[in-house]
């Protein structure tokens, strides 16, 4: 009996101690933020030690919460904690086609941000402000740019392509005589070209350098099966199992990279966040990658990108709004922005700092590129609004049926332009 | 096969209270063989739907709930976005003459039979694989439970965890099968597996049976373990060849177990989504009713067209299941000796 009592006041005191130590620690004003950042290539890294120099700063604490590399699965996620009004994470790293879907869930930060959003390009602030509410702050901008092998290029004598017919006749060229040296795997060209978002990305671009419009023109009318998109799918098409390895049918960012980077492929388009990565210390291409605009359609075209890139935005759900708000100031901050660019290649938003010295002396082709980066091809998701993942979905698999050859461009697009009425007529 | 089925045999069934017929049969089986209507009965009916009574429970609110829900929301237009927000739109979800619905969209019959197809090879080659893995282990040789724990590991692994190992080992550049294959010289070229739309769904289907032949193995050899010695011992007396013995004594004795364990896999099947979407995404190749439906919810944040879809899905595995009951005269209760 006596050692259960010792036992039973043991316990109790420990209890007491936990309960009242609890109430002790918890500091009267740090918070605990969540943020969700992507993993492609260093995000996270770059993430992490962002947000907990923040915390640093400010004696709060930060979680961070990694999400999966597809868009199409992140926004999949996003919306099942969202839609349930889900208080896990508080800053969210939203696409630059989202504001449109998830604004809803988001508050206003022009309170907090003191005018900041001034600084950075005009219009990707115009694409997070919903209803005159700033729904999200840029973080960082993308573009898709076309990377190539400076080292083989001067091999065999070329100067980077400035149509996507140079390029194919490159890369056609370059395979070959590299095969023929005895590297058999070496293949021309690599993009994204799995059944997802970054397809629609890819093929936005060459229906764009061919002057084939935005898929759904500003009013939301249906543009999309005309004559010159017909031609660049066409062509896309016709790199498949010649220049490109079919596997690209199923590739993301990473996966393209991977192939790049082991040095198995000339070209590839990416966005610049693979340039610090293939440059890094232990990548087998190291020093011997350029980066140019990508290619244009036929003489007559033009050199485009397709606009990607992130914003971070804070949940209304969110239990610790001024805290989330205050690290969505500090990483959209033009000192953390320059960090990034320096360390990672992820573009900033800030305009200045395009000429920013050591910003440009990491990424040479920020200079030579600004007018990509600026002028890049939106994706139709403001005139579409909340349909717009339907029409990418119809849009990158008509692309995808292309480029497997189970349909020719003529009747893939015709096919789109009935699937995308068929979606128009619930509205967008 | 005696047709000695106890809840026929004419007996005046006791009341069973409403909702609880389906679900009470030991007891209403055992209570038909006294007289009906005692104090004992009633007084095991009582206790017998008193401890059935949690698990009705428990059922009810995790598979009743949402599946009523789903269905009611298959009658709505609520989206994500704002889901307190809906009206009752009828029929719209499934057909009307503005923008077709789901028995009009060329992409959910494509789902369909994607997934029809893939269920139909892949269990019938589960299903074969699995009778003869069950009978090499059904024989006695050394280390026999070390085999049969053995070949139960793909069935242990996780899909989503099997089907994103078998993703990497089927990568065209660094895939460990392309490998093996251009090292044999059987081809010149890489493979995508799971890239190519000719040999998507092969993928997909070959790693199904790699995982879950292991299952029907199992369930084939619980029956086979039943089976009675004496038949054999009669064959062996009269010196019947091998293969009859088992077409004409093995097959039709062990049925049973296979019909239903072909149930299970089938339903399995037929809703079949972890594997498709981690080795090739929403790829139209080898999009599967649950895919889609998936997508359309989840994706298109359209709660109440994904809901049709899903009821749908649920509508077609239903059919096919009495269909397949009834063609292959499957005894689900156990009754029939």
């Amino acid at each position: 009996m006596r050692r259960i009592d010792r036992y039973l006041g043991a316990v109790f005191a420990g209890a007491t101690f936990t309960v009242f130590s609890a109430f002790a620690v918890t500091p009267s004003q740090a918070a605990t933020v969540s943020i969700s950042c992507g993993a492609v290539g260093q995000e996270l890294e770059l993430c992490r030690t962002g947000a907990e120099a923040w915390a640093k700063d400010t004696g709060n604490e930060v979680v961070i919460v990694s999400t999966p590399n597809s868009s199409t699965e992140r926004l999949a996620l996003y919306q099942q904690i969202l839609s349930a009004g889900g208080s896990d994470i508080d800053v969210y790293q939203i696409d630059v086609i989202w504001p449109g879907i998830l604004g809803s869930h988001f508050i206003d930060l022009a309170p907090y941000t003191d005018g900041a959003q001034d600084a950075h390009f005009p219009a990707i602030v115009e694409n997070n402000t919903i209803d005159g509410e700033l729904k999200a702050m840029p973080w960082f901008t993308d573009a898709g740019v076309l990377y190539y092998r400076k080292d083989l290029l001067e091999k065999h004598g070329m100067a980077p392509p400035t149509t996507w017919s140079d390029m194919a006749d490159a890369g056609a060229k370059i395979q070959k005589a590299e095969r023929d040296e005895g590297n058999d795997r070496m293949y021309g060209y690599v993009f994204q070209g799995r059944a997802y978002e970054g397809l629609t990305c890819n093929a936005l671009e060459w229906v764009d350098s061919y002057g084939g419009g935005e898929i759904i023109d500003a009013n939301g009318e249906i543009t999309i099966n005309n004559p010159q998109a017909i031609a660049a799918l066409d062509e896309a098409g016709s790199w498949m199992n010649e220049i490109v390895p079919e596997g690209v049918l199923n590739y993301a960012e990473e996966e393209a990279r991977g192939v790049f980077q082991s040095g198995n492929a000339v070209f590839m388009r990416n966005w610049p966040y693979a340039w610090a990565l293939a440059n890094s210390a232990d990548s087998p291409v190291k020093d011997k990658v350029g980066v140019v605009a990508l290619p244009k359609g036929g003489a007559d075209g033009k050199s485009t990108g397709t606009l990607g890139g992130w914003q971070l935005a804070v949940a209304k759900y969110s239990d610790n709004q001024d805290a989330a708000a205050d690290l969505v100031r500090y990483l959209t901050s033009e000192k953390e922005q320059k960090r990034r660019a320096i360390e990672a290649s992820y573009n900033p938003t800030i305009k200045a700092l395009y000429e920013d010295e050591e910003v440009l002396a990491a990424n040479p082709f920020f200079g030579s590129l600004y007018d990509t980066f600026v002028n890049a091809v939106a994706r139709p998701s403001r005139p579409t609004g909340d349909k717009y993942n339907r029409v990418s979905s119809a849009f990158w698999n008509a692309s995808h049926a292309v480029l497997s050859g189970k349909q020719s461009a003529t009747d893939a697009l015709a096919d789109l332009e009935n699937q995308l009425k068929s979606v128009k007529r619930r509205g967008w | 096969m005696a047709q000695g089925d106890v809840a026929s045999t004419g007996v005046k069934r006791p009341p069973v209270p409403a909702g609880q017929a389906g679900a009470g049969r030991p007891p209403k089986a055992a209570a038909t063989r006294r007289s009906g209507g005692s104090e004992l009965t009633r007084a095991k009916i009582r206790s017998a739907v008193l401890f059935l009574l949690p698990m009705m429970i428990v059922l009810a609110l995790v598979a009743g709930w949402p599946l009523g829900r789903t269905i009611y929301f298959a009658f709505t237009n609520a989206t994500l976005n704002d889901i307190n927000n809906y009206e009752f739109i009828g029929f719209d979800n499934f057909y009307n003459s503005e923008w077709g619905g789901l028995l009009k969209d060329p992409q959910w019959w494509n789902a369909v039979w994607n997934t029809i197809w893939f269920a139909t090879i892949s269990v019938t080659l589960e299903t074969v694989l699995g009778l003869i893995v069950a009978l090499a282990l059904n024989m006695r040789f050394p280390g026999r439970g070390i085999v049969r724990a053995a070949v139960l590991i793909p069935w242990a692994i996780p899909t989503i965890v099997s089907a994103q190992m078998w993703g990497w080992m089927l990568h065209d550049q660094f895939g460990v099968i392309n490998a093996m294959l251009l090292g044999i010289g059987i081809i010149s070229q890489p493979i995508a597996w799971t890239a190519n739309p000719d040999t998507a769904m092969l993928a997909v289907v070959m790693v199904d049976v790699w995982k879950t032949t292991p299952f029907m193995a199992l369930l084939i050899l619980a029956g086979l373990q039943m089976l009675p010695s004496d038949c054999y011992e009669s064959a062996r007396v009269d010196g019947i060849a091998p293969w009859k013995v088992f077409f004409r004594v093995t097959l039709p004795l062990v049925y049973p177990a296979i019909a239903v364990a072909v149930i299970f896999r089938a339903l399995d099947a037929l809703r079949i989504f972890d594997l498709i979407y981690v080795l090739t995404s929403n790829s139209a190749d080898t999009m599967s009713m649950s895919v889609y439906a998936r997508q359309q919810l989840v994706d298109f944040q359209d709660v109440g067209y994904g809901s049709a879809a899903s009821t749908a899905l649920f509508l077609i595995i239903a059919l096919l299941t009495v269909v397949y009951i009834i063609a292959g005269k499957v005894d689900l209760s156990g009754e029939k000796s």
